[in-house]
Order: C-alpha cells, then sequence, then structure tokens
C-alpha cells in the first residue's frame, strides 16, 4: 500500500495520535468508575438480579420502674457472611447510644422516668455480603479455668480421652461436642455439662473445656434469617480458634462451619438484654425476607461510604426525570450505531440520527408494527405532499402542511386501529411527527431530482438503520448498563472517536469499486 | 471481503472515508468553501479572472422579486435557472424554449411548463428547497450551454459535461459524463448517466461505465463512446488547473462544459468531488495523489497541466 505522503502528513500523523490517547484516556476513566462502582461498590453489571434481604426487628418490652431506666441490647456488630444495609432505633422518649463492646455491638436506651409497658425496638435491614468475614486476630491462649475437685477429675478425664481421639483443635472439638451432647453415656460428662444440658450449656462447657485445652473458643449467638419467622430464636454456636483461623461448630451435632442464612449476633455468655429500672423484659426478634434491586442495596452502601463516585448517580434524581434519562441515555449508543453503519459500512440515510429517533419509537410500538406504521405514515404523506405540490406552496407552508397531515393521519390511523381492535395503533403517536414530516419533505426532493429508485433506497437504509439501532437500544443489558452506569458514556465517546479516525473502505464500496478490484486496474 | 478490501487498495482505490480524513481535511481548508458552494461566488470569482463561464442572465434573491423571472429572461428563448447552493444538480431547470402557446415554455425532456409553473420553481429555489444547508438560497438565471454536436452521438438530451479531478492544482484525473434516458438529461452517474475516463494527455475517451457495468456504446444512441478525442483539450486542463489558483482548494472537482460557440466553460466547482471517476477510469486515485505530493505546488497552471500530460499519459 502506497501511504501519501507530504507536507500535511505529519499533521495527520499527529492528529492520529491524539485522537488515540484522548480515546484511551477516555476508555480509562470511564472503564475506571466502571471497575470501582461494580466491583467495590457492587453496582450491578446484570439487569433485574435482585438482592435477598432481610428484616431483622427486635422488639423489646418491660414494665418500667420507678426510677431512670438504662437498658442494654447486643446488637448485630460483626457479622460474617453478612452486611448491614441500615438499621434504626426507634424508642419513644429514649436517648440511645449503640457502641462497640466486649462481645460484640450494644444499643444502651436511656430515660430518667416513664410509666407502664414501655417497648423498644431495634430494625436493621441486613443482606448477603461474602465480602466481610470474620475477624482474624489471633486471640491470646485462654486461662485454665479454675476447678476443685471431681469436677477437675472429670475434665482432665475427658480432655485426655478426647485428646487421644484427634489430631487438631477441629477434630478435638469435634470429639469433644459428641461427648458433651450425649451425657447419659459418661458420668464425667453429666457432671460436667449436666444431665439435660441446653445447647447453651454445651456451648458453654465447652469453651471452659476448650480453655483447659489451650484452645481459645467462645460461643457466639445468633438468629437464622428465614423468611417470614414471627419468632426467631436465639442459637449458641461455638466458635474456636485454630491458630490462623476462627471455625465454627455446631454444639449439638458438632458438625463445622456456619449454616448459609446463619446471622451472628453477639458473642459471649452475657445475655442478649439486660436492664436497670425496670422489670418483667421481654426480647422478641422477628425476621422478615425480602427482595431489593441491588442498585438500590449498592446506593445506599456507596452513601454509607461516603463514596463521591457513588454519589454521582442517576438515581439521585427524581423519579420523573430518571424515566427521562432512561430513555435519552440511549441516544448516545444509537448514535454510536448510525456511526458505524454510515461510516464503516457505508449505508445512506435520510437525516442523521432520524433512524435513532425512530428506533426510540420503535420501543413503543414493537418493531414491527413500528416499521408498518412508519411506511405507511411516509407512504401517505408523500401522496399528500406530491399533490400539494400542484398547490404551488411557499416551502415553510409547505412543510407545515405536510407537518399537520402527518398529525391527522396519525390521529386517524390511531382512531382506526383502535375500533378495529387492534392496540398497537395507538403508539403511532409516539412517532416524531416533526422528524416524520422532514423526511418527507426530504424524500419528496430525493424522488422528484434523483428518481424513486433513490428515495426508496435511502428510506430503506433509514429503517434499517433504525431496526439495528432499535436492536441495540432495546437490549436489557444496554439499557441496565448506560443507565447504572452511565460512565460507559465516555466508552461510547471513545469508540465514535476512534471510527472519525477509521479510513478504511466502508463496506458497501467493496462493491461499489469491484470494476476496481480485478488486476491492476 | 478482507480480500476485496486488500485488492481495492493494491489497485490504490481512495474510499469516502480516507478521501473525507485525509484528503479533503488536510487540503481543503473550510473557510474556502464558500467560494465553491456559492455559485454565483464562483461565477463571479471565475469571471473576475477571465476565466469562461456561462453568462449570467440575472439573479433573484428574495420572494418579492420572484415574478421578475420574466424581465431577466425577455430577451432570451431558452435559459437555465438553478440554486446557487444546489448540489448534485438538484433544481435545475433546463429551458429550452417558448411554446406556441402563450406564457407556456419547452423543458429539456420535452414538457412543458407554465410561467407560473416556473415562478413555483424560482420561489422553491429562494426558499432554500435545495440547499444544502436549508436556508434561504438564491435563484441564477443564466446562459443554456449548446452542446457541441462533437457530443450528440453520444447523449441523450441534456448536456454532457466533462469532470476533471484537479489535486494541489494538477489535473489528476478526467471524466466526461453523458446523460441517457435513464438520468433523464441529467449529467449525473449516480443517476444512470454513462461515464467515461478521458486520457490526460490525448484526450481520448475510453470505454464507458454505466452503473457499475463496462459499456462500449451509449445505451440510447448506440454510438461507441470510447475512443473520441475531445477537441481543444487542452483548454480543458488549464481551465481546470487555473481553478485551483482562482479557490486554492486542494481538492477540486471542476465541471466544464463544451459550448458550440464558446468552447469550453465552467459550470461549476466541488468542493467534495465524488469517488465514481476512479470506476469511470478503471483506476484508483491514490498512487497519482501520493505523485502529486512529490511535486511543487508552486508552478502556474501551464506547468502544471504540462508535468501531468507528460506523467499521467493515460
Amino acid at each position: 500500500m502506497r501511504r501519501l505522503s507530504g507536507p500535511g502528513c505529519n499533521d495527520m500523523v499527529i492528529r492520529g495520535y491524539r485522537t488515540l490517547i484522548i480515546a484511551g484516556l477516555l476508555i480509562a476513566i470511564g472503564s475506571f468508575i466502571f471497575i470501582y462502582k461494580s466491583q467495590v461498590l457492587g453496582f450491578p453489571v446484570q439487569p433485574d438480579a435482585e438482592t435477598e434481604v432481610w428484616t431483622v426487628e427486635v422488639t423489646v418490652s418491660f414494665d418500667a420502674g420507678p426510677g431512670p431506666i438504662k437498658a442494654n441490647l447486643y446488637i448485630p456488630g460483626l457479622t460474617p457472611g453478612f452486611a448491614i444495609l441500615e438499621e434504626n432505633y426507634l424508642s419513644r422518649g429514649f436517648g440511645y447510644t449503640p457502641a462497640y463492646v466486649d462481645g460484640g455491638r450494644q444499643v444502651q436506651w436511656t430515660r430518667r422516668r416513664a410509666r407502664g409497658v414501655q417497648t423498644l425496638y431495634y430494625r436493621a435491614v441486613i443482606y448477603k455480603d461474602p465480602s466481610v468475614i470474620e475477624s482474624d486476630t489471633t486471640p491470646p491462649f485462654p486461662d485454665s479455668p479454675n476447678m476443685r475437685g471431681p469436677l477437675r477429675t472429670a475434665m482432665d478425664v475427658l480432655l485426655e480421652d478426647v485428646g487421644a481421639k484427634s489430631a487438631d483443635p477441629s477434630s478435638f472439638t469435634v470429639e469433644l461436642l459428641k461427648r458433651l451432647s450425649r451425657p447419659d453415656t459418661d458420668q464425667n460428662v453429666e457432671m460436667l455439662v449436666g444431665a439435660d444440658p441446653s445447647p447453651a450449656d454445651i456451648a458453654r462447657t465447652a469453651t471452659k473445656l476448650l480453655a483447659a485445652a489451650r484452645i481459645p473458643a467462645r460461643t457466639i449467638r445468633g438468629i437464622y434469617l428465614q423468611d417470614q419467622q414471627r419468632r426467631a430464636s436465639v442459637v449458641p454456636w461455638l466458635e474456636i480458634h485454630d491458630g490462623t483461623n476462627w471455625l465454627y461448630f455446631n454444639p449439638v451435632t458438632g458438625e463445622e462451619g456456619l449454616p448459609d442464612n446463619f446471622l451472628q449476633w453477639w458473642t459471649g455468655d452475657d445475655p442478649l438484654f439486660k436492664m436497670d429500672g425496670g422489670r418483667d423484659a421481654e426480647v422478641r426478634f422477628s425476621v422478615k425476607g425480602g427482595s431489593m434491586s441491588p442498585v438500590e442495596v449498592a446506593q445506599r452502601r456507596s452513601d454509607d461510604k461516603e463514596s463521591l463516585i457513588g454519589k454521582i448517580s442517576l438515581f439521585s434524581l427524581p423519579i420523573q426525570t430518571q424515566a427521562v434519562y432512561s430513555v435519552l441515555l440511549l441516544i448516545p449508543i444509537g448514535a454510536l450505531i448510525v456511526v458505524l453503519l454510515r461510516n464503516v459500512v457505508g449505508i445512506q440515510t435520510f437525516g442523521t440520527f432520524m433512524p435513532v429517533l425512530i428506533a426510540l419509537s420503535f420501543r413503543e410500538t414493537q418493531v414491527l408494527w413500528g416499521l408498518l406504521w412508519f411506511t405507511s405514515l411516509v407512504a401517505l404523506g408523500l401522496t399528500f405532499r406530491f399533490y400539494l405540490d400542484r398547490l404551488r406552496l411557499l416551502l415553510v407552508p409547505r412543510l407545515s402542511a405536510v407537518l399537520i397531515i402527518v398529525v391527522i393521519i396519525m390521529v386517524i390511523m390511531s382512531v382506526v386501529s383502535h375500533e378495529l381492535g387492534f392496540e398497537s395503533g395507538l403508539s403511532v403517536a409516539l412517532f416524531p411527527m416533526v422528524i416524520l414530516a422532514m423526511t418527507i419533505e426530504r424524500m419528496s426532493v430525493v424522488w422528484e431530482e434523483r428518481g424513486s429508485r433513490d428515495a426508496m433506497q435511502q428510506g430503506a437504509g433509514s429503517l434499517f438503520v433504525a431496526t439495528v439501532c432499535y436492536a441495540f437500544m432495546d437490549l436489557d443489558i444496554a439499557r441496565h448498563l448506560i443507565f447504572v452506569f452511565p460512565e460507559l458514556l465516555l466508552l461510547v465517546l471513545a469508540a465514535v472517536l476512534l471510527a472519525g479516525r477509521y479510513t478504511g473502505y466502508r463496506l458497501t464500496e467493496l462493491y461499489r469499486f469491484r470494476e476496481l478490484r480485478r488486476g491492476d486496474g | 471481503m478482507l480480500r476485496w478490501g486488500r485488492a481495492l487498495r493494491d489497485n490504490g482505490v481512495l474510499g469516502l472515508n480516507e478521501r473525507n480524513a485525509q484528503i479533503i481535511q488536510r487540503v481543503n481548508p473550510r473557510r474556502l468553501y464558500p467560494l465553491v458552494d456559492d455559485k454565483l461566488r464562483t461565477k463571479r470569482l471565475a469571471m473576475g479572472a477571465g476565466i469562461s463561464v456561462p453568462e449570467l442572465y440575472g439573479v433573484i434573491q428574495s420572494q418579492h422579486d420572484v415574478r421578475s423571472w420574466t424581465d431577466i429572461t425577455a430577451t432570451q428563448n431558452d435559459f437555465v435557472i438553478k440554486p446557487a447552493h444546489g448540489t448534485g444538480g438538484d433544481g435545475i431547470l433546463v429551458v429550452s424554449g417558448r411554446s406556441a402557446r402563450q406564457g407556456t415554455y419547452q423543458l429539456i425532456d420535452g414538457s412543458m411548463i407554465s410561467e407560473e409553473g416556473i415562478r413555483h420553481h424560482v420561489s422553491n429555489i429562494i426558499s432554500g428547497q435545495y440547499s444544502f444547508v436549508g436556508s434561504r438560497d438564491t435563484a441564477m438565471i443564466e446562459y443554456r450551454v449548446a452542446t457541441d454536436p462533437f457530443f450528440s452521438a453520444v447523449t441523450y438530451q441534456g448536456v454532457p459535461d466533462v469532470r476533471v479531478l484537479v489535486y494541489q492544482g494538477y489535473p489528476v484525473m478526467a471524466m466526461v459524463r453523458l446523460p441517457t434516458r435513464r438520468s433523464r438529461g441529467k449529467a449525473n452517474l449516480h443517476q444512470g448517466a454513462v461515464g467515461s475516463g478521458v486520457e490526460l494527455a490525448s484526450g481520448r475517451t475510453m470505454s464507458g461505465v454505466l452503473g457499475n457495468d463496462v459499456i462500449h456504446d451509449h445505451p440510447d444512441t448506440g454510438e461507441a463512446i470510447g475512443g473520441l478525442i475531445i477537441p481543444m483539450w487542452s483548454r480543458f486542463l488549464s481551465l481546470a488547473a487555473r481553478c485551483y489558483e482562482l479557490t486554492g482548494l486542494g481538492y477540486l472537482g471542476v465541471d466544464i462544459v463544451l459550448d458550440r460557440t464558446k468552447g469550453p466553460l465552467i459550470l461549476e466547482l466541488n468542493a467534495r468531488p465524488g469517488l465514481n471517476i476512479q470506476i469511470a477510469n478503471k483506476i484508483g486515485l491514490k498512487s497519482r495523489l501520493a505523485q502529486v505530493d512529490t511535486w511543487a505546488t508552486d508552478n502556474n497552471a501551464e506547468e502544471k497541466v504540462a508535468i501531468v500530460c507528460e506523467t499521467f499519459a493515460t
């Protein structure tokens, strides 16, 4: 291939590089924001995926005493596998302060004076987040429990026996739990844990015994997240540290691992709720499952993280404005397709962006009906336009007349098709009528000056481009991505800039110049 | 497909994208466009430089003056009305004579038009119907070229013209465009006119191209298209080359007609000349453009024509 050389050519090369650099920058910025939003802030890349959320509500009711009231309730702090989307404290007349304490997080409600039954609520919206993991701080080796006499003997015998049958902290724990859950088979065990131990008893005793075996352990408490639980109960779980990781055990069965839907609430043996200045406290858990748009989840989360990038989002706009932008943002996609079809493929259209606007109205009419309505509108409009020509009107009045006729045809089409039961006829109203009138005018000029073949060809080209635009603009994934990640517009812009530097042949030119393909010309 | 593209590239065929991005943007400064986009300006410019153009009878610039076309053409039997900002030959009305009936005129395709019809056409032109910028336009009324009999054997109605492609003042390729019945008398290849390459040094026509097919005879008259030697060819070339000095546009299409009595006349200039000329000449443009890029730009028109005739013999 011969290249053009000469004075101007360096300029061209520099301009080429400049375009590349700008396009590269746009792509870099756009992709960075996109990746940050999708990976860090968790904005969903796929449309319509729903995120499961649970609303957990703790209701505390008690009789207020005469004095000041101070009530402490454990609330979720460290929750492996889950994250808190939002939480609120409903407590009329009470002051509240959440704080990190030993064993997790607590909210303290306080009030100088209250009478009668008081109800306090804590509500949290929880969603699954695998990125939240157990803290990996290695706890110190626990002190051996202070036990004497027969208890001490029972413990030593049991630990020795368990130790002999296990290889590492994990298998030691499993073996120990197995024994503790069957106190009827071993007197020593019964002495340590009681005749009919609750899971909490087992976990507490296991923690003590594991401490004697120099294995750090603790009891954690939590609830199962299930849909529609009016009264969820708090379940104890045993957690041990094997030197590198925290491991979880079901204290009753000895099974290792946390169930998927187990939400850790607090750790240790302290009671869930403690209060001064009241009595007859009753604590109730209720869980309600639900789903939420992942966008909303990501949105709220980025609010929490105070992320500027997350804040610049179309979701912060009023809902009507959002609806407008959800359509407008498709236009750049259409424009990119027009650029490709015109400059790379080489299809001729009426008006540069007319096909994009037609494609937008196809979204409402469905593509086949849209094509049908469009073709009949233009055909009828053209007929009238040719007739108007005989009246020898000036240009602007004639254009206006065509516009009015287009509107009249649209009205008639809608009414007639409605009467006949074709509801799709109603959507005719969504065609951009001004664009239609201009198209009819342009088409009639081409028709007269260059013949019907040219006019039809360009008309068909326009409809083809409109259909392709529609196909892309109507993709769920495209609509979703461009709305949730408007920064992708930078990528679209980069693509258009790059297409603007495309100087190769258009596909249609391969055919047009086919005589020049052979031999040496 | 890739192979097709490579074949075109090997033959040095210039594509639209490359023309737009690497030729027109480089050698045709935007500020010079009005010189050729406004045919009235072009005409005045050419007249000022002593380049022959069809005589201008008059212009109509406002709706108010539309009726004055009859005054302008009062002494003329035939004339052409065209928009100053038209493209691709749109909106050109060629009146070939007055009809026997009062107030009626004959058009070149044999049809009749009333005085009122002509007035409406002028009014459309002024409204900007044919203007590519879509704004108000000016109607020009000018001398109707009388086709030299040399071409009449290979022309169906209309006026054939010669398109010379001028690059940096050097004529690099030429073709003659012959109207046919299908093109309805228009010299536009896209509408069905026959195109035929012209050898630059000799002015000899090659076989023709109709649409995308090579033909040897005119489809309507049946006469051979190739092998004709266009009279006064060197004047065609020097006229074309001088248009570069006139406008400063580096990539320029010059449309020249051969009038029976006045010889070659510049009909119009085009700052975005099409690429069909490659098909008519059955050769790609790129190697010639590349060659011109190596030549000096400060030669005068005659020197440039001489260099071209020596180098691009065919």
